[in-house]
Parts: structure tokens; C-alpha cells; sequence
């Protein structure tokens, strides 16, 4: 594991490196975020009108809310699953293959080069522009600063554990781009990404309860916001944690079976 | 009679392109369809919550919501221009289309053509046409043929704003993201413009004029008064904007110099 390390550190340097040398692209992304974002806070501000609290939130805990799911998500979003998918469709993973690291753990630290990127040059700024620009409430206790961090770590890992499963289903059907596209447009839905989950009605609520897409957007963002206190950061880091390990079960069973049945056409 | 044969033609090439790999087209129609209904899913969980957003009832901003997909739908038939610079520009193929006949605009237009779009636009107008029957609004004799005008006012605007920022491809080669960030802005014409603050209000009415392919043109039909005298403008605006594009676009063809090689 140790003798590994360094080529782990290596592989996110890389890509972070990568990233850089592209970085106009991403001017324009943090501006598409502040866009979102501005769209959707006075969408809330306007659904809330003179309502002190909905669904369990306050006005300022909501807009605190959006402005934070989205930050996070340019953390923890990437497209691993197009990705692996390409690789696996073009015969490139063969190649990837006999190198001597574990495939599924390079694609991991490549997303996380590129995850961190977008920490750095885009989820900071745009977190600084956002509290110019609309009213929200940041953590004043430095322990929160922390566990969230932690937090949108695990977001990032569950997230890309999630898009690995997607990839690699390329393995087993020659076109799986419907799959990836419903993946994409469930994690926005159920994460708590565009609606917060205490805004389901109370069977949907009971259902993504044991789905693990709310531990992507909705428990961290919840720490953020406040409205998750005491032990019960806790609770929630610990439904992340599970679900990082339940979700590593399938990815190495798939895994096994699609190296035995790997066909690359032509050559 | 020139142009419809050549329609004809690229409307065969499509069936055929598209009909090859038949599920393939039938996941990419459903999910497209799945992601643009994710709004219809935030209007009707918010309204669990409240009866009103911003004085508008949860009708109201379906009929809304449905208006806004019938011109997009259409638009993104015609006009789909997203990956020009790419593809046109870079790689020189605009050479191609310059020496033929048929106007370079009217060809662009053909070979991207992606009618299956249009379900979106029946989708849209099945959600208006349930709003409409639960509202208390009323129908009167000139509504739809007042509601083709407004469609077509809406869809020039799309043409008008896409088509002025994809020529700036023939100022410039370099991917300046630009596209995208107007896409996203578009998103915000889906509700009330009321509820935005003065700048973005303004910036929808008059400078990117998003109000006018959703909220605008709707709330002709919903007897809103607050915007109604904004929605007789939506053809007008659609013919300028179309215009600027149109005069801009012919601009940058006769700048193009081709990818060299």
C-alpha cells in the first residue's frame, strides 16, 4: 500500500496539473454556478414569501443552502463514468490494465485532481462572490468548517463510487449512455440538490432514506446550514461512511466479473 | 420549392441516421425528456408547501412552465448550433458548406436538424393545454392563432440570441464559453420575472430577452396585467433579435477565412 502512496499523489498532481492548463473553461463555470445559484435563490426567496419556515427550513437556512449544494458539487462532480465507459468502449482500458496499479483506484485519484481543482479555483472564489451577492449565513464554529469538509470528502467518494458502477456497466452492454444519463439526472433529484429531501412528501421522504444519494448533497449541506446539530453530525457522517463501504462491495464483484469477460473489438 | 426538397432530403438522411440504432434514439428522447421535467417535479413538490409563488397559483406556473417548453422544443429542432465551432470552425467543414448553393445558413440548419426535440414541445403543450382547462381563464376565438404568434415570436428570440453568439466563432476560435452561460440564463425565463430584483428583470426584458419565451407571452393568456402589455412585444422583440443575429451571422461568413490546410 505505502510504495503505492506516492504514485497516488502523483496521479492527482497530474490531473490537477491537467486542469490548470485548461482553466479558461472554468472562468465561465463559476459564473454558470452564480447563475444557478441566483436562480434559484430567488426562486426560494419568492416561494417562501412571507413564510417564516417550509419544509423545516428558514429562509436563510434555504439560501445558505443552495449557494453550499452547489459549491459542493463542483467538489465532488466529474464524469468518471463517461470516462471509464470511453475507455472501456475504444479498448483503451486493456492498456490501463497491465499497469502495475489497481484501474479503479487511478480513475479515483484523477477525479479527485480534478475535484480539488475545482475546490481551490472555483467552489472558494465562487463561495466568496455568492456572500457578496445574496444573503446567506455562513458557520461562525470552526468544528463545523471542519466536519463539513470531511463530509463533501465522503460526498466526493460515495459520488464517484456511484459513477464507477455506471462506467463500468459498459462492460456488460455495448451502449450504456442511457444509464449514465439517468444517474445524472437521479443524483441532481435525490441528492436534495434542487429540492432539499424535507420537501418530499413524507413516502418519498421514507424511500431515499435508504437510497444513498441523499449522503451526496443533503447531509452535508444540512451540517452546513445548521440545521443538523450535536450528535446528530455525527449520525450523519456515520450514514456516509456506510454507504462508502456498502457501495464498495458491488464495485469489486463487478469488477471481477467484467476483467474474466473483458472482449476489446478490433485492435 | 428548392428549399422543401432539400428538406425532404435531409429529413431522410435523419430517419434513416436515427432509425439505425433505434433504443439508442429512444433512451436519448425519454432522458431528455426526464431532465427537462425535473422542473415540472421542483414546481409540484414546492407547491406541496405553499399555494402561492409570488402571487402566482401553481396553475399559473405550470401553464408557464408548458409555454416555455413549445418554443425550446422547437428552437433546439432547428437550431442546434452547440457544437459549430467545433465542428465548423476548427475543422474547416464551413468550406464545405460555402461552396454550395443553398444559403449557408438554411444548410446548417438542415444537417444539425434534430426533429425528435418536437416531443418536447408536445409534452409542453399537453402540461399548458391541463393548466389551461383547470384555470379560470376562458378561451377566445383568436387565442390560438395568437398563441402561433407568440410561439413564433419566442422561437426568434432563441434564433436571434444563439445565432449572434455562435457567429462570434467567426471573430474568434478560441472556446469562449459563452454558450453555455446563456443557456443557463434562458432557465430563468420558466418563472415569474417579478421575482428576480430590478437588474435581472431588466436584463431578461431587454438585453437577453428570456422573459419573452416563457413568462411573458403566457401571461397573455392568464389576464395577468402586471405583464400583459410585455407580452403583445414578444413578436416585435423576436423580429429585432432575429434580425441582429441574421445581419450579425452574415457579418462573420464573409470574415471566415477557413482552417488553413
Amino acid at each position: 500500500m505505502f510504495p503505492m502512496f506516492s504514485a497516488y499523489i502523483d496521479m492527482i498532481r497530474i490531473r490537477f496539473l491537467m486542469m490548470l492548463a485548461y482553466r479558461v473553461n472554468y472562468y465561465s463555470g463559476i459564473i454558470i454556478y452564480a447563475i444557478n445559484i441566483g436562480a434559484y435563490y430567488f426562486l426560494w426567496k419568492a416561494i417562501f414569501g412571507s413564510n417564516e419556515t417550509l419544509g423545516e427550513f428558514t429562509v436563510l437556512q434555504m439560501t445558505t443552502y443552495v449557494a453550499v449544494s452547489w459549491m459542493a458539487r463542483a467538489f465532488y462532480f466529474n464524469n468518471l463514468d463517461r470516462e471509464i465507459a470511453n475507455e472501456i468502449k475504444d479498448g483503451s482500458v486493456a492498456v490501463q490494465l497491465t499497469k502495475p496499479y489497481p484501474y479503479l483506484i487511478f480513475k479515483m485519484m484523477q477525479g479527485l485532481g480534478e475535484g480539488l481543482f475545482r475546490l481551490l479555483l472555483f467552489s472558494v472564489p465562487g463561495m466568496v462572490i455568492v456572500t457578496l451577492l445574496f444573503q446567506i449565513e455562513l458557520p461562525t464554529q470552526f468544528d463545523v468548517w471542519v466536519i463539513f469538509m470531511v463530509m463533501i470528502f465522503f460526498s466526493f467518494l460515495i459520488n464517484s463510487q456511484i459513477n464507477l458502477l455506471t462506467g463500468m456497466f459498459a462492460f456488460f452492454v455495448e451502449n450504456n449512455e442511457g444509464l449514465m444519463r439517468f444517474k445524472r439526472i437521479a443524483v441532481d433529484l435525490f441528492s436534495g440538490l434542487i429540492i432539499p429531501i424535507s420537501f418530499f412528501p413524507g413516502w418519498a421522504q421514507g424511500i431515499l432514506e435508504w437510497l444513498p444519494f441523499q449522503a451526496i448533497t443533503y447531509l452535508p449541506a444540512s451540517v452546513f446550514t445548521g440545521r443538523v446539530v450535536g450528535d446528530a453530525i455525527y449520525n450523519a457522517f456515520i450514514v456516509q461512511v456506510i454507504w462508502f463501504v456498502v457501495l464498495s462491495v458491488p464495485i469489486y464483484v463487478i469488477w471481477k466479473m467484467a476483467r474474466r469477460r473483458l472482449v476489446v473489438q478490433g485492435g | 420549392m428548392y428549399y422543401a426538397s432539400i428538406f425532404t432530403d435531409y429529413f431522410k438522411t435523419y430517419l434513416k441516421t436515427r432509425m439505425t440504432y433505434r433504443a439508442d434514439f429512444l433512451i436519448e428522447v425519454v432522458t431528455d425528456l426526464l431532465f427537462q421535467l425535473t422542473n415540472l417535479f421542483f414546481i409540484l413538490v414546492v407547491f406541496l408547501h405553499t399555494s402561492s409563488l409570488g402571487g402566482w397559483s401553481i396553475y399559473e406556473m405550470l401553464f408557464i412552465y408548458g409555454y416555455f417548453m413549445i418554443p425550446y422544443g422547437i428552437f433546439t429542432c432547428f437550431l442546434n448550433l452547440w457544437s459549430f465551432n467545433e465542428r465548423y470552425i476548427v475543422k474547416g467543414e464551413m468550406d464545405r458548406i460555402l461552396t454550395r448553393p443553398a444559403h449557408n445558413l438554411v444548410q446548417l440548419v438542415l444537417e444539425n436538424m434534430d426533429p425528435a426535440s418536437l416531443f418536447g414541445s408536445i409534452t409542453g403543450f399537453i402540461i399548458m393545454g391541463y393548466a389551461w382547462l383547470q384555470l379560470d381563464v376562458g378561451f377566445v376565438w383568436y387565442d390560438p392563432f395568437v398563441l402561433v404568434l407568440m410561439v413564433i415570436g419566442s422561437v426568434l428570440i432563441y434564433a436571434g440570441v444563439y445565432i449572434t453568439i455562435t457567429s462570434l466563432s467567426f471573430f474568434s476560435d478560441s472556446p469562449t464559453g459563452i454558450t453555455p452561460m446563456i443557456w443557463n440564463i434562458q432557465n430563468y425565463g420558466r418563472y415569474p420575472v417579478d421575482i428576480y430584483n430590478k437588474v435581472i428583470k431588466f436584463t431578461l426584458t431587454w438585453l437577453l430577452p428570456f422573459a419573452f419565451v416563457g413568462v411573458y407571452p403566457a401571461s397573455f393568456f392568464l389576464d395577468k396585467d402586471i405583464s400583459q402589455g410585455f407580452a403583445l412585444l414578444t413578436p416585435v422583440v423576436g423580429i429585432v433579435f432575429f434580425s441582429i443575429g441574421f445581419v450579425v451571422w452574415n457579418v462573420g461568413v464573409n470574415r471566415y477565412k477557413g482552417a488553413g490546410s
